[in-house]
């Protein structure tokens, strides 16, 4: 589990994120929403430690990040992945080589026990047969699952998912969600996800984060989201017709079955 | 302003340098990028460095002959002044300008790139000490391959002074060997060797250290090789006064 308490951070004497606590539980989904530039990117920066937090803390399973040594530090980042809103793949490197990547690095393993490992990550994302290509080569979907794939490769704890969904179409997108859903309660990791698509909200927001202006304004899972009165949250979670249409019918679907 | 500007840079730059030098994580995947690298920034280098070394040979003796054509002169000047600024300027300084641009640039945009597309990021997030595993291979091969770039740029410019002695009459083939023999100190050859593995390390520190602190998207990617290539040639030029001053005196 992943618990933040009471995180500020300003920039340039703007504050982007207020006294923000929440809790991020292993084997589920957790998401974090808002509208842009309501903080989440800073907030998931701030948890992976690529941005310091003015005051706070963020305890991955007790251990506080802000007070770790280096060593230790990067020590916890081996039990992380992450993938990136772009997949941040390395261009110079095949399918297989960015896989295979940080099983080089920090693995171990034999180099057959790593290429083992490598090809059952790219199978376990639907991807075999791609593992010669190039990232330049691929589309888009495929790059992101060859980046969870290599977010996955040394079995980490915890994972985090930036705007995973962005650039993809809806089918593509509930494939990734699918993908990230299952591997989340397969391995049993804490998955941190930054989203502002309703239909992984709706989709596998097992526990959510909605922040604000910098504020977290609220925290519920993908059950509660229809019933909930917060105007805020309500602005951002059903702005089309089509989502406020699907609220308005499980609302009367809901208040029939009470008559 | 501009001072303290210079000076934060400067300390940026000392702290950038201190992160690079670090122990690799896995000495066998430094080994790997460092090979990579000396493909790369060196081998691809060579053809560049010919083709411009033949020219500047070819045109330096054509310059000295029609300049020293003295009785007062011996017959060995023409090779002589030609042997010379090819040891002492051309095959170091001027060569490194022109390495400036091709690798400079070349360094800073590859870096620049990995860091707007979050490549440094995920390095970074993975436990990577990512400006060790970026940089250091590239400083490694490029400063370890520069000496012989340096041999090449001398061989091939001397080579273009021979093709002019060949298909011109401007001078005869003897006295350019002869000129080109005479008088010969090997210090001027180690000079120029010190001199190039100095401004290699400047041309590679710093365009990674340009490339790494890229923030925004394709402009600034841009800008920070144009300005990896300025700051090199500018210190290039600042290092030649020095190390000339220091070693030549």
């Amino acid at each position: 589990m992943i618990e933040v308490k009471n995180i500020t951070k300003s920039f340039d004497g703007k504050t982007i994120l207020h006294d923000v606590s929440a809790k991020f539980y292993s084997g589920k989904t957790n998401l974090i929403i808002g509208q842009s530039g309501s903080g989440k990117t800073v907030l998931m920066k701030s948890i992976v430690g690529l941005v310091r937090p003015d005051k706070g803390e963020i305890l991955y399973d007790g251990r506080d990040l802000l007070k770790m040594t280096d060593r230790q530090t990067k020590r916890l980042r081996h039990e992380i992945g992450m993938l990136f809103q772009g997949s941040a793949l390395f261009d110079s490197e095949t399918v297989l080589g960015n896989v295979m990547f940080p099983l080089m690095m920090f693995s171990d393993k034999s180099r057959e026990e790593q290429l083992e490992r490598a090809h059952f990550c790219i199978n376990r994302v639907n991807l075999g047969g791609a593992e010669s290509k190039y990232p330049s080569e691929i589309s888009g979907g495929m790059q992101k699952r060859v980046a969870i794939a290599r977010a996955i490769a040394l079995n980490p704890r915890y994972l985090f998912c930036d705007e995973p969904n962005s650039g993809l179409d809806p089918k593509t997108s509930i494939l990734i969600d699918e993908l990230l859903h299952d591997i989340t309660v397969e391995y049993d990791i804490t998955t941190i996800i930054n989203t502002h698509d309703m239909n992984s909200v709706l989709g596998i927001g097992d526990n959510i984060v909605f922040l604000n202006k910098g504020h977290r304004e609220w925290v519920g899972d993908k059950n509660r989201i229809f019933t909930i009165s917060n105007e805020a949250l309500n602005d951002f979670v059903f702005a089309t017709r089509l989502f406020q249409e699907v609220k308005d019918y499980i609302i009367s679907q809901g208040e029939n079955e009470r008559d | 302003m501009i001072l303290t500007k210079a000076l934060e840079d400067l300390g940026k730059y000392t702290l950038f340098l201190k992160r690079a030098f670090g122990l690799p994580d896995r000495w066998g995947v430094f080994a790997r990028r460092t090979v990579k690298e000396v493909m790369k920034l060196g081998i691809d280098s060579i053809p560049l460095v010919m083709v411009v070394s033949v020219f500047i040979g070819a045109v330096c003796i054509i310059q000295m002959q029609l300049n020293f054509e003295s009785p007062m002169l011996p017959a060995y000047t023409v090779g002589l002044a030609t042997r010379d600024i090819v040891l002492l300027e051309f095959s170091n300084s001027i060569m490194c300008l022109i390495l400036a641009g091709k690798v400079g640039s070349s360094i800073a945009s590859e870096i620049g790139t990995m860091r707007v597309t979050e490549q440094i990021d995920a390095l970074d997030i993975m436990g990577v000490n990512s400006t060790n595993y970026l940089v250091l291979p590239k400083i490694v091969g490029f400063v370890g391959f520069m000496p012989v770039l340096v041999v090449f740029c001398i061989a091939t410019s001397l080579a273009g002074g021979w093709l002019v002695a060949v298909f011109t009459d401007l001078i005869s083939v003897s006295r350019y060997l002869y000129g080109i023999q005479a008088l010969f100190n090997e210090w001027y050859v180690w000079y120029g060797i010190i001199k190039s593995v100095v401004f290699a390390f400047i041309i590679a520190s710093v365009s990674s250290y340009f490339g790494y602190n890229v923030k925004g998207g394709a402009l600034e990617v841009g800008k920070a090789s144009t300005n990896a290539v300025v700051s090199s040639s500018i210190l290039i030029l600042l290092f030649d006064v020095i190390l000339t001053k220091l070693l030549l005196q």
